[in-house]
């Protein structure tokens, strides 16, 4: 992989998770891009920051807990966790109910990342 | 400039699928680089060599394969999202006893590092589906 290009990416979460696989996979991209060294913010949008939430247990569905995977994301240099707050607000949470990291952005802030990042992946 | 396509739709739900493949094709024919496809999560199965596609129907698959064989584009599977959904390739056969590959020829397996490469080295990476 070339050393000199580095690509910004934002990856956005908006599925919540144990739905679908999506929300999964985008956290998988999150560790390898990490483990990669490669420049990411991650933001969580709308169900999406459901995933988020330390509580969840998803030991009846068979699968792996999300929540266990996300605190894996400081051992990549993934600190920060951006969590949209009129999201949050609507799905009834405030920062406290969130794992340490997580940090609110407003709209402005939002739009400010879209425009900043070089790619933007969804999902 | 150099593009890279990540698909995460199935090649058999939905429209999004068949429209990265045509876009594939639009940008190569326009004289850009498509650097590397990347099938994530349920796009991972337009690598599946025993999905059979209605007479009727667009074969999905064969216009990636297609792509492949005439422009040398990259196509590559996320392996975790392939082994879930059936896809494996010789060794991966091999490895978990399975008779034989299920995967396409044209189609590889690989890990999401080369996803970010994607990211790294392409000016643009457009994401269907998701």
């Amino acid at each position: 992989m070339s050393e000199t290009i580095k690509n910004t990416t934002l990856l956005i979460f908006r599925q919540p998770p144990y739905t679908s696989s999506l929300s999964r996979s985008g956290l998988d991209t999150a560790l390898a891009a990490g483990a990669f060294e490669q420049p990411v913010s991650l933001l969580f949008l709308s169900e999406g920051l459901l995933q988020l939430l330390p509580q969840q247990d998803s030991s009846g569905l068979g699968k792996r807990n999300h929540g266990k995977v996300l605190t894996s994301l400081p051992l990549y240099d993934l600190e920060t966790l951006w969590v949209d707050a009129e999201s949050l607000d609507e799905l009834g949470f405030g920062l406290s109910d969130l794992p340490e990291g997580a940090r609110l952005a407003d709209r402005k802030l939002i739009e400010e990342m879209l425009a900043s990042h070089d790619h933007v992946v969804a999902f | 400039m150099k593009y890279s396509l990540l698909v995460l739709s199935a090649p058999d739900t939905g429209s999004g699928n068949l429209t990265a493949v045509r876009f594939a094709e639009s940008l190569v024919a326009q004289g850009h680089k498509l650097y590397r496809v990347f099938f994530l999560d349920r796009g991972a199965a337009t690598g599946l060599s025993s999905a059979v596609v209605p007479q009727d129907e667009q074969n999905v698959s064969d216009l990636w394969a297609s792509l492949a064989e005439q422009h040398g584009a990259e196509l590559i599977l996320c392996i975790a999202s392939a082994l879930r959904q059936g896809v494996l390739d010789d060794s991966e056969a091999a490895r978990y006893e399975h008779p034989s590959s299920t995967l396409l020829p044209g189609f590889e397996i690989g890990g999401l590092g080369l996803l970010v490469e994607a990211l790294a080295e392409s000016d643009r990476l457009l994401t269907f589906g998701g």
